[in-house]
């Protein structure tokens, strides 16, 4: 039972001939969501991240990079043993993933407690943000709730009376509402959960339009995102302000085109991010793939330029664990984002953003920053954290 | 108030008529052939993809959807020929694992063709927009279109069975299978048609779906197990009680949804009503299937025990 | 020949003391397994196979109901998840021993198999497939309502179960032991239970349940207590499961989790009990060998599937009696 060493081909390391040392070697294991329905986020988690080694000559921190690239099926077991299965039999020296906040709950544990370093490129629950926060533990994303807070901000800031939230009924869509309302202080005319994978939202919308909120916020990923942006118009409602958090993205845009043009969102970056760097990253990234990225691929990348901006600092020597800590904590790499630091629980300190669809002159779609709403931006859970 | 109920009302309605569409060759294939077919979801979702890709080549709806069905059909006749016709005379078990393995290789094979990015398909221009409804309120048009195909086929449906002699055929094949092949009917060929039939019929249902819903590998197995709710209450074999019964089971969800946390607030405080009712609104086609089957085993209109 | 009794589903004929021996030596050879990895540098194996007899237990519990009995229970991983949850659970409140984990997980599963075993039980063949998912869905839907427990992000372990205070599961090889220790157990009782006369009663129900009737017995009792029997098994091994994870969750009961456990047994062979645990093998094997070569691998899987139907009626045990020319 060998296990996934697909070390993929063209972005295979350029092997070094002869006894090389596996101390001249980087392993990092890619733990991502790859089959099932919710593929097309880890698909663009792992393409950003191997468009960052590509771009590093097969390098990380100037050794050579083997990745191991993992499906987790989605399946919080088989994740845990298969996280496990990086560590003990792999000895891998980072795990960068997951998609999903429950995959994540699930490998925390067996990564950090063998002495590696884990690195999520997406999920960023609150307990790992504040009570149980971890010295081996790393985002660059963001916490969960903090693009919630920017769109409940933003409403606040609009004036909107009357706001109908949206979520489906699961951990992530309470949590989503939670943060909504953190920083909202108007009339809240319902809270209403769906179930998970729900596909028709008409009941929903026709209660929408009964109550004539003056705004909607919806946080429905994947596939519901994309039924009910378009059925949102379909009932006529698209007069009504849609706010949103990661139910308009590059990885729904796709499917709902034009329904969802001019559609708000709140991000902690667009694919238009006027910052040299990132246009180059776009650009390759959609050459390279044929689509043009989100933020799952672009937080993927900033993670392997992370590792290898750390590894690097301290000379290729992985074995001391205290000196790469260090030296991933002072974030010391040139993020897609231009500006990003970490606070003393390893979560991302960046500025967020109003984002709106629209359509590009080669007639796709993605998301535009409209205007920055929160600057340096820290989550509320950091102060729970007991890590210098 | 009441404006929202009849139109959550047409919504389950809505939710109901699909389901049918899906229901209805299952429970025939079921029912005649005596033959479970996991595999049903992934010719809705097959149906969808074709749609998606139909209208892309032919950039108008109404040409594609003749189009994707008669793909369907040959898709239909395809499995049925290479797959289908080997099981038909084995146990349940032999056929929920050969066509469970199907689900599997249908739904990469959708993946690795189309990739993993939803699809979507426009709506008809001439079908698109709202219209008034009860003063305040917008009802989508294309909806009240789903709604009126599905009722079409329906009553097609009813009039097949009811008043031709194929009609007669299956029925009788529904209740007394050996009884028909005894009279010298060429069973084969009936169950190819009913299979071909009930595979199109599916897979209409999934291309009349596509510009509602996201086209994703994930739509075949959603579809499947609520399908099979459907058959079950309504009874195996009974177009009657899948009709019902999808009607009920849209109803019943939709309605559950909207007015479920509302309904319970009568009897207890907001908070916990609506922790509550979010618990149980996922629930509930599950607990009306339950409660049908404990008062009728065979559900509403199933003649005998399958 | 009757129709009826040409569709009957192929019963492995594999005769008992065959079916025993190869039962036997499967055992042996997982006990040889942790030396088996240690000599070929592969410790690792030992943690796989820990995941992978966890799904024997269940596949074989499931075996019990569904090839003794014609009872396919649609909603069987529900009870991993309990078993699985009495772990979290207790944990959190810190409750960490096994025997207790073991007693609220029988215990908690012996009355959720009770009460909807005596509705289901009322309904046959299609209709029970269903009713049991109903009950397994209500089970999982309100485990991902259940916020104070996590909810659908389920709930890392601190730690291991105890044995006696004191930390012996740490081990992974120990974890490994105990699992099979409980999976020969298992294998054991319910050999055991199949050839006594509540067992015969059991398959005369699901060849005649009038005839069985008739000659005075209460089918009903007899189906119920296997379901209960079933249920408080797979509950165990959800209680494996949660500590070989360190980790419990609502995707634990999802009816994607049942269906994977049917197909176990069918492809393994029903009503032969070592089949539900040779296709849990052959099921998570191939998925982890495949895996290797495509993210598309359950294409491969379901390739598999339909070549064993339309070859080996039987199932894998079924390939292996023609193999070898079982004796009857």
């Amino acid at each position: 039972m060998t296990l996934r060493t697909a070390t993929i081909g063209a972005f295979a390391a350029a092997g070094l001939v002869g006894g090389a040392a596996a101390a001249d070697e980087i392993k990092v294991g890619l733990m991502f969501t790859l089959s099932g329905p919710a593929a097309v986020l880890g698909e663009q988690g792992r393409d950003g991240f191997l468009l960052a080694v590509e771009q590093l000559d097969g390098q990380l921190g100037g050794l050579d990079a083997k990745i191991i690239v993992i499906d987790d099926e989605q399946q919080p077991d088989l994740a845990a043993s298969r996280a496990r299965e990086l560590v003990e039999r792999e000895d891998v020296d980072f795990v960068v993933g997951p998609i999903f906040s429950n995959i994540l709950q699930a490998i925390h544990g067996p990564i950090t407690g063998s002495g590696k370093f884990l690195i999520s490129s997406n999920a960023g629950t609150s307990n790992y943000a504040g009570a149980e926060c971890h010295p081996n533990f790393f985002v660059t994303s963001y916490q969960n709730d903090q693009n919630h807070e920017v769109m409940g901000a933003y409403a606040e800031r609009e004036g909107f009376a009357s706001v109908f939230l949206l979520a489906p009924n699961y951990q992530a869509g309470r949590d989503s509402l939670a943060g909504f309302k953190r920083h909202f202080t108007g009339e809240i005319v319902s809270e209403t959960y769906t179930p998970l994978g729900q596909l028709d939202f008409s009941a929903e919308l026709a209660q929408i339009a009964a109550f004539q909120p003056e705004a909607v916020f919806a946080f429905m990923p994947g596939g519901m995102g994309v039924n009910l942006v378009r059925q949102y118009q379909q009932a006529g409602l698209g007069d009504l302000p849609f706010l949103s958090a990661f139910t308009v993205d590059e990885s729904t845009l796709p499917a709902q085109q034009e329904a969802a043009l001019g559609m708000l969102a709140g991000a902690n970056w667009a694919p238009d991010f006027d910052y040299e760097r990132s246009r180059e990253f776009v650009a390759a990234y959609e050459e390279r793939f044929g689509s043009i990225p989100g933020t799952y691929a672009m937080q993927a990348f900033d993670a392997a330029m992370l590792i290898d901006a750390a590894v690097r600092a301290v000379d290729g020597d992985l074995s001391d664990a205290d000196a790469l800590r260090e030296a991933l904590r002072s974030a010391d790499f040139d993020s897609l984002r231009r500006e990003f630091t970490f606070g003393h629980n390893h979560y991302p300190i960046q500025d967020f953003y109003l984002t709106e669809a629209v359509q590009r002159e080669d007639g796709k779609f993605h998301t535009s920053i409209v205007e920055r709403i929160f600057d340096d931006y820290q989550d509320t859970y950091a102060d729970d954290c007991e890590m210098e | 108030m009441t404006n929202l109920l009849i139109l959550q009302l047409l919504n389950g309605v809505q939710l109901g008529i699909l389901l049918f569409l899906v229901a209805a060759g299952l429970t025939l294939i079921f029912g005649i052939m005596d033959f479970i077919n996991i595999a049903h979801g992934v010719l809705y979702m097959v149906g969808a993809y074709l749609m998606a890709t139909f209208v892309v080549i032919t950039g108008n709806f109404w040409l594609a959807l003749p189009v994707a069905m008669a793909a369907a059909l040959l898709f239909g006749l395809l499995l049925e020929y290479t797959i289908f016709r080997r099981l038909y005379e084995r146990s349940h078990l032999d056929q929920v694992l050969a066509t469970f393995g199907l689900v599997m290789i249908v739904t990469e094979g959708v993946r690795m063709i189309w990739g993993s990015t939803p699809l979507s398909v426009p709506i008809p221009a001439l079908l698109s927009g709202s219209i008034p409804l009860l003063g305040i309120i917008q009802y989508p048009v294309y909806r009240l279109a789903i709604i009126g195909t599905g009722l079409v086929v329906a009553l097609g449906l009813y009039l097949v069975i009811n008043h031709t002699r194929t009609g007669m055929l299956l029925r009788a094949g529904a209740s007394n299978r050996p009884m028909v092949s005894a009279l010298g009917v060429n069973v084969g060929q009936l169950f190819a048609f009913v299979f071909a039939f009930g595979a199109m019929l599916a897979a209409f249902a999934g291309a009349i779906v596509a510009p509602v819903l996201s086209v994703d590998s994930g739509m075949g197995a959603s579809v499947l197990i609520l399908t099979f709710v459907v058959i079950v209450i309504g009874g195996i074999g009974s177009i009657k009680g899948a009709f019902v019964a999808a009607i009920l089971v849209g109803v019943v969800d939709t309605l559950g949804r909207s007015f479920g946390p509302i309904l319970l607030q009568m009897v207890m405080d907001p908070s916990a009503a609506s922790q509550t009712g979010r618990t149980l609104a996922p629930m509930l086609i599950y607990i009306l299937m339950a409660v049908v089957l404990a008062v009728r085993p065979a559900g509403l209109f199933g003649g005998r025990p399958a | 020949m009757s129709d009826a009794a040409a569709r009957r589903p192929r019963r492995s004929g594999l005769g008992l003391p065959t079916r025993h021996m190869v039962a036997g030596a499967l055992f042996v050879l997982l006990a040889a397994l942790p030396f088996i990895a240690t000599a070929i540098g592969d410790p690792f194996l030992v943690v796989v196979f820990t995941r992978i007899l966890v799904f024997a237990i269940a596949a074989l519990s499931l075996d019990l109901i569904l090839g003794y009995g014609a009872l396919v229970s649609f909603g069987h991983a529900a009870y991993i998840g309990l078993g699985a949850y009495c772990v979290g659970i207790l944990s959190r409140h810190g409750v960490t021993d096994l025997g207790v984990h073991l007693a609220a997980a029988i215990g908690l599963s012996a009355i959720f198999a009770t009460v909807t075993g005596a509705i289901a039980l009322r309904t046959r063949g299609v209709y029970f497939i269903m009713i049991t998912l109903a009950f397994g869905q209500m089970a999982y839907f309100f485990f991902v309502s259940f916020a104070a427990y996590g909810g659908d992000d389920g709930m890392s372990l601190a730690q291991r179960s105890t044995v006696f205070g004191s930390d012996l599961l740490r081990d992974s090889t120990t974890l490994f032991y105990l699992t099979l220790a409980i999976l020969v157990g298992f294998y054991v009782v319910a050999s055991a239970l199949v050839g006594s006369r509540f067992g015969r009663v059991i398959s005369g129900t699901r060849e005649n349940a009038l005839r069985m009737q008739a000659i005075g017995f209460r089918p009903f009792r007899y189906q119920l207590v296997a379901f209960v029997i079933a249920g408080c098994m797979a509950a165990v091994a959800g209680v494996l499961l949660a500590n070989q994870a360190m980790f419990v969750s609502p995707a634990y009961m999802s009816w994607h989790r049942s269906g994977e456990l049917i197909v176990m047994v069918i492809l393994g062979g029903i009503g032969t009990l070592i089949g539900g645990v040779v296709g849990a093998f052959v099921v998570l094997l191939l998925e982890e060998w495949l895996a290797v070569f495509t993210t598309h691998w359950r294409m491969g899987l379901g390739i598999v599937l339909i070549l064993v139907v339309f070859f080996s009626p039987g199932g894998v045990s079924g390939l292996v009696q023609r193999l070898f020319g079982g004796n009857r």
